[in-house]
C-alpha cells in the first residue's frame, strides 16, 4: 500500500517538478459533499442521494450543524428489502420521489446523486432519471450523477453535477455570436464582481454554469468559449467540448496574479487593447495588490504543507509562494489534471514538491519531519495536529469561502495567516 | 428505501468507531471506500480529540473493484499492525464493503497476527449506530474476557473480608453524551459508599483491561444502549450481576445508590442521609412555581428520554404530554414509561413524525435531541438538550455530567434558562410599548446614542405569571387541536378582539389564537369578537 513513484510534472522541458504519487489511505471526502455548496447555488435544484445511512450521515455531519430550514437534499437509504430483492429498487425509487415532489412543489431540477452502494449493485439511475424526467416533465427535471467515493473525491462531485447537465443545455445557433462561459460554482458576489469586471473589458455575451436557477441555462455551440473558474472539472469541460465549445487555457483566479492572468485570457480571445485591459482593472488590481501586502509581513518566510483535498491546492500554493513569499514545503493534491493546470504549473516554484493520491500516514511522517509553519489539512487531521503542536488551517474553509476574484485576494491570504496570528496571540 | 432528511443515528461502523476511539491500544481495520473517513471529523471536531480515532481504512476506489480488494484490506490491516502495534485489533466492513463479501474476519485470521484480531459482522442495511457499539463492545469483552471464564456454574469467590467491593462501569463511550463527566460522578459517588472501581469501559480501558473485567464483584451499566449486552453475558460467564436504574435525576441517583449499595453489601444510609441537592431545593424555591404543570414532551435514546420524563415530572413539577426515542431497540422500555405519563409512545427515526407531533402536542417546553433543537426553534418553543446525536455544543469545557446529585443539577440549570429566556422575551414584549422600553428606544441610562438593549430584572418575572395565568383555560387543553391547516373556514377577527388577542403573552398567544379560531368555526361563527374570545377560554377552561 506504500508503494510511492516519482514522476514529474510540467507542461514544457524547462519546468520538471517532482511528484510523489502515493497508494493507500486517502483522508478525502467522497463527491457526495459537492451537495453542500451545490444545493445552495443552484438554489430551486433538489439533490437526492440514493444511498446507505452512512451517505446521509456523511452529509449532515459535512454540513456541520444542522440547518435550520427544510434542506433542499435527503437520502433514499436502500435497506435490507432493496438488497434481498424483496422490494424492486426501481419502484421504491419512484415512490420516494414521488413522496418528495409532493412535498416540495418548489423544486424544479431533482439530481438523483449515485453512492457507492448503488454503483456496487449496478442501480441504474439513468435510466431512473429519464423514467422520472418523463413523468415530471414540464415540471421538473431529472438528471443524475454519482458522487460515490469509488468513482469521485471531493470536488469531483461538482464536476460530475455540472457534466450531468451539459447535455441539457440549449444549443446555440450556428452563427451565434462568439459568448463567454464561465465554468464552476463561484459564489454570486465573486460572480457579479466578474460580471461588472467583463462589462468594462467589452466582453460578452456572459454567462455563468451552474446556473442560479435550474431554468436559467446557457447554450453551447461552436462559438462558446468557455474558461474554467475552478481547477477540478474535466468531466466538465470534456462534455462541453464535445458540444463545441473551446476551453480558454488560463491559470485559475486566485490572488491578484491569477485573476489578472485568468481575465487576460478572456481579453485575448476578444482582442482586447492592453490599454483598454489596464484601465478596466487598474483599480480593483491596485487595492488587491495593497490589501494582500499587508499579510506578506505575517506570511513571508512561512513554510506551509498542502494535504491533498479539493484539487485547489496547486493554484493556492501558486498563490501563496508568487504573492507572498511563501515556502512550499510539500503540495498535496488528490489528483493531477496537467493539462488544465499547466499553466499552474508554469508559474510554481523551480523543484516544489508536489504530491498526488495520498498515503495518509506516511503523508503525515512527512509533515512531522519537516515541521513547517502552517499545515493545510482536512478536518479529521486539524485538532490532533494542533495538539502536537503544530498550526492548522481547515482546507475545507477554502472551499466554501468566497475567495476568487481581485477583491478576495487579501481575504485568501488573511485565511492562511489567521491561524498564525492566532497562535502568536494566545502563545503571548 | 426510506427518505431521510436527518439521522438521530449513523451506520453501526460508526458505533464500532465510538467504541474503538473510546478505548485505549485497540485498533480498528475498517473496509470503507474512499470517502468513510468523514467519520474521522465526529470525533476530532465535535468532540475535539486531541488524537486520531485508531481507524485505519482500506478507501478503496472503483478501479480496485476491478482487481483485489481483499488484498487491499490485507495489505491494511499488516501495516496497521506494524505501525499501531495495538494489544488487540477489530475488523470489519463499511456498508460498501459489506456488499462485496470480502470477509475482513477470515482475512485477518490469515494473517497470523500475534494479537488478538476480534471480527465484527454489523449489518449495515439493518441496523444503526448504537447497535454497532453495543454489538463491538459485547464481541470485544467476549473475546478478550473470555479467556478468563470459569467453568460454568462455578460459583463467584468470597470476598476476602475487609476488602472493600468492586465494580466495572459499563457504556461510556466516545462521543456518548457527558459520558466524560458522567464517569468522573459515579466514579466519586462510588468511593463515598466504599465501592472501588474494577474497570470503567469501553472509555479509557484498554485489552488487558477488558480481560480483567471478570475479577469485580458487580456490574454498573451506565448506558444500557452500549453496555447491556455485554452485562449480560458477564451475567451469564462470571455470576456478575448488573445494576438495572441508571442514576439521571435525584430520585433515580437514591434508587441507584440504594441498588449498588445492595449488590456490593454496604449500607447506603450514611450517604443517602448526608447528601443535600441543589436540585431539589432549587424546584422547592418559590421562584420555581411558575414551572409548575408545564407541558413537556421529551425525545431522545431511551435511556435519557426515560429519566428525563421521571425528573420531568417528579422534580420539575411538570407535566409530560409526549415521550419517545429513536432507540428501536428499547421500544419497550419507553412504551413502559409512557404508560406512567398517559401517553403513548412515539417510536420513530423519522425527524419529520416527531416534528408533526411538537406541532400537535404544542408543549411549552421540548426536552429532546439536536434535531428537536432545531424543531422546537422553528415552532418558537423552548428547548433543552438531554441526549445524543451529539453536537460541539454537548462537549462543553466545564464539567457538566447529566448522572449524579451534580448531574441533576446541571440539568435543573440546562432546564430552566430556556424558560427563563422565555419569559424575559414576554417582558420584553409587555413593556414594548413604554416610553422607555419600546423597539427604537435607546436605553435611558446609556443616553441617546446607544441601541436599545433588551434586558428585564428578574423580580418582574411573577408578573409575567399574571398574564399568562388569565389565558390559561384557553391554553391549556385536554382535546389537542392540530396544526392551523385543520381549520377549513376561519373566522375573522374583529379589530378589538384582535387587540384583545395580543394581551395575550406571546408564547401562548398563537396557541390561543388557534384555539378560538377553532371554537369559532365549530360554531359556524364568521367573526371573532373580543366576546368569542372570553366564550372559548370558558368552554376550554378546565
Amino acid at each position: 500500500m506504500s508503494s510511492a513513484a516519482l514522476a514529474t510534472a510540467g507542461g514544457s522541458d524547462t519546468t520538471v517538478i517532482p511528484i510523489i504519487r502515493e497508494r493507500g489511505q486517502r483522508e478525502v471526502f467522497c463527491g457526495l459533499t459537492g451537495i453542500i455548496w451545490l444545493h445552495r447555488k443552484i438554489q430551486d435544484a433538489f439533490f437526492l442521494v440514493v444511498g446507505s445511512r452512512t451517505c446521509a450521515h456523511l452529509i449532515q455531519s459535512a454540513a456541520g450543524v444542522m440547518i435550520f430550514a427544510e434542506p433542499r437534499f435527503a437520502t433514499a437509504i436502500i435497506d435490507e428489502r432493496d438488497l434481498a430483492g424483496l422490494a424492486d429498487c426501481n419502484e421504491e425509487l419512484d415512490r420516494i420521489v414521488n413522496q418528495l415532489l409532493t412535498r416540495r412543489p418548489d423544486i424544479r431540477l431533482l439530481f438523483l446523486v449515485g453512492s457507492c452502494p448503488s454503483e456496487v449493485i449496478k442501480l441504474d439511475l439513468s435510466r431512473a432519471s429519464s423514467r422520472l424526467s418523463k413523468k415530471f416533465s414540464p415540471n421538473v427535471r431529472v438528471l443524475n450523477y454519482s458522487g460515490s467515493g469509488i468513482e469521485t473525491t471531493f470536488t469531483q462531485g461538482e464536476d460530475a453535477c455540472l457534466a450531468s447537465m451539459v447535455p441539457d443545455l440549449p444549443a446555440a445557433p450556428a452563427d451565434a455570436e462568439t459568448s463567454l462561459m464561465v465554468v464552476g460554482s463561484l459564489a454570486d458576489v465573486v460572480e457579479d464582481q466578474f460580471i461588472r469586471l467583463f462589462a468594462a473589458l467589452n466582453i460578452g455575451p456572459v454567462r455563468f454554469f451552474p446556473p442560479r436557477h435550474a431554468a436559467d441555462l446557457a447554450p453551447v455551440g461552436k462559438n462558446t468559449r468557455y474558461i474554467l473558474a475552478q481547477p477540478f472539472l474535466a468531466d466538465t469541460a470534456r462534455a462541453l467540448e464535445e458540444r463545441g465549445a473551446t476551453r480558454i487555457d488560463a491559470p485559475f483566479p486566485l490572488g491578484v496574479e491569477g485573476t489578472t492572468l485568468w481575465l487576460k485570457a478572456v481579453a485575448d480571445v476578444w482582442g482586447v487593447s492592453s490599454g483598454t485591459f489596464d484601465a478596466a482593472t487598474a483599480t480593483a488590481r491596485e487595492r488587491a495588490t495593497r490589501a494582500v501586502a499587508r499579510y506578506r509581513e505575517e506570511l513571508s518566510g512561512k513554510r506551509v504543507f498542502f494535504f491533498p483535498d479539493s484539487q485547489l491546492e496547486i493554484p493556492l500554493a501558486r498563490f501563496l509562494a508568487r504573492e507572498l513569499d511563501v515556502e512550499l514545503v510539500e503540495v498535496g493534491t488528490p489528483f493531477l489534471h496537467k493539462q488544465h493546470l499547466a499553466r499552474e504549473l508554469e508559474l510554481m516554484p523551480k523543484g516544489v514538491q508536489l504530491s498526488e493520491g495520498q498515503h495518509v500516514e506516511n503523508q503525515l511522517d512527512r509533515c512531522r519531519a519537516a515541521k513547517p509553519d502552517l499545515v493545510v489539512c482536512g478536518l479529521g487531521l486539524a485538532n490532533p495536529l494542533e495538539a502536537e503542536g503544530m498550526t492548522t488551517k481547515w482546507s475545507i474553509e477554502l472551499v466554501f469561502t468566497p475567495i476568487q476574484g481581485y477583491d478576495q485576494a487579501a481575504d485568501l491570504a488573511e485565511l492562511f495567516a489567521r491561524p498564525l496570528v492566532r497562535r502568536m496571540r494566545l502563545v503571548a | 428505501m426510506q427518505l431521510t432528511v436527518w439521522t438521530y443515528e449513523g451506520p453501526p461502523h460508526v458505533g464500532a468507531m465510538r467504541v474503538a476511539t473510546a478505548m485505549e491500544g485497540l485498533h480498528y481495520v475498517l473496509h470503507a471506500p474512499q470517502g468513510d473517513t468523514y467519520a474521522d471529523l465526529l470525533f476530532t471536531m465535535i468532540e475535539r480529540n486531541a488524537k486520531r480515532p485508531p481507524v485505519t481504512y482500506t478507501t478503496f476506489q472503483a478501479r480496485d473493484l476491478g482487481s483485489d480488494t481483499a488484498e487491499l484490506f490485507k495489505t491494511a490491516a499488516r501495516d496497521a499492525y506494524l505501525r499501531f502495534k495495538p494489544q488487540a485489533m477489530i475488523v470489519g466492513a463499511s456498508c460498501t464493503a459489506e456488499l462485496i463479501q470480502d470477509d475482513p474476519g477470515g482475512l485477518s485470521k490469515a494473517l497470523n497476527l500475534p494479537i488478538p484480531v476480534i471480527p465484527l459482522e454489523l449489518p449495515s442495511y439493518q441496523r444503526k449506530e448504537n447497535y454497532g457499539a453495543s454489538e463491538t463492545f459485547y464481541q470485544i469483552v467476549r473475546a478478550l474476557a473470555g479467556p478468563t471464564a470459569p467453568v460454568l456454574g462455578t460459583p463467584r469467590p468470597v470476598r476476602v473480608s475487609g476488602q472493600r467491593p468492586r465494580c466495572n462501569l459499563l457504556g461510556p463511550t466516545a462521543l456518548g453524551f457527558r459520558h466524560r463527566d458522567d464517569v468522573v460522578e459515579i466514579t466519586k459517588l462510588l468511593n463515598e459508599l466504599g465501592i472501588d472501581i474494577n474497570v470503567v469501559a469501553p472509555m479509557g480501558a484498554t485489552p488487558a483491561d477488558i480481560a480483567r473485567l471478570g475479577e469485580a464483584d458487580f456490574n454498573v451499566v451506565m448506558y444500557p444502549e452500549t453496555a447491556s449486552q455485554a452485562a449480560q453475558w458477564l451475567t451469564r460467564t462470571f455470576g456478575q450481576p448488573a445494576t438495572k436504574i441508571v442514576p439521571i435525576g435525584v430520585g433515580a441517583t437514591h434508587d441507584f445508590i440504594n441498588e449498588v449499595a445492595k449488590l456490593a453489601g454496604v449500607d447506603a444510609a450514611p450517604l443517602l442521609n448526608n447528601t443535600t441537592s441543589r436540585a431539589k431545593w432549587y424546584a422547592k424555591s418559590v421562584d420555581s412555581t411558575y414551572l409548575t404543570s408545564k407541558r413537556v414532551f421529551v425525545f431522545g435514546d431511551a435511556t435519557h428520554a426515560v429519566a428525563a420524563a421521571r425528573i420531568a415530572k417528579e422534580e420539575m413539577g411538570f407535566t409530560v404530554v409526549g415521550i419517545g426515542t429513536y432507540s428501536r431497540e428499547f421500544a419497550r422500555e419507553v412504551r413502559e414509561a409512557a404508560k406512567i405519563y398517559g401517553v403513548e409512545a412515539l417510536i420513530t427515526d423519522d425527524y419529520l413524525e416527531v416534528e408533526a407531533k411538537v406541532a400537535e402536542l404544542q408543549p411549552e417546553l421540548v426536552l429532546g435531541t439536536q434535531m428537536e433543537r432545531h424543531i422546537a426553534k422553528r415552532f418558537g418553543v423552548p428547548c433543552a438538550v438531554i441526549s445524543a446525536p451529539v453536537h460541539v455544543q454537548d462537549f462543553p469545557a466545564r464539567y457538566s455530567p447529566q448522572m449524579g446529585f451534580e448531574g441533576a443539577s446541571v440539568l435543573f440549570d440546562t432546564w430552566v434558562h430556556p424558560l427563563m429566556m422565555g419569559l424575559e422575551e414576554h417582558l420584553i414584549g409587555m413593556f414594548r410599548g413604554d416610553n422607555e422600553f419600546h423597539a427604537d428606544a435607546a436605553p435611558s441610562h446609556l443616553g441617546a446614542a446607544h441601541k436599545p438593549l433588551q434586558n428585564v430584572v428578574s423580580p418582574l418575572v411573577a408578573a409575567a405569571q399574571i398574564g399568562a395565568s388569565v389565558f390559561e383555560p384557553i391554553l391549556g387543553l385536554t382535546s389537542v387541536s392540530t396544526p392551523s391547516s385543520a381549520a377549513a373556514t376561519i373566522a375573522g377577527w374583529a379589530l378589538e378582539a384582535e387587540k384583545e388577542l395580543n394581551k395575550i403573552p406571546f408564547f401562548v398567544r398563537g396557541k390561543a389564537r388557534r384555539n378560538t379560531e377553532r371554537f369559532a368555526s365549530e360554531r359556524g361563527m364568521s367573526l371573532i369578537t373580543v366576546e368569542t374570545l372570553y366564550d372559548a377560554k370558558a368552554h376550554f377552561s378546565r
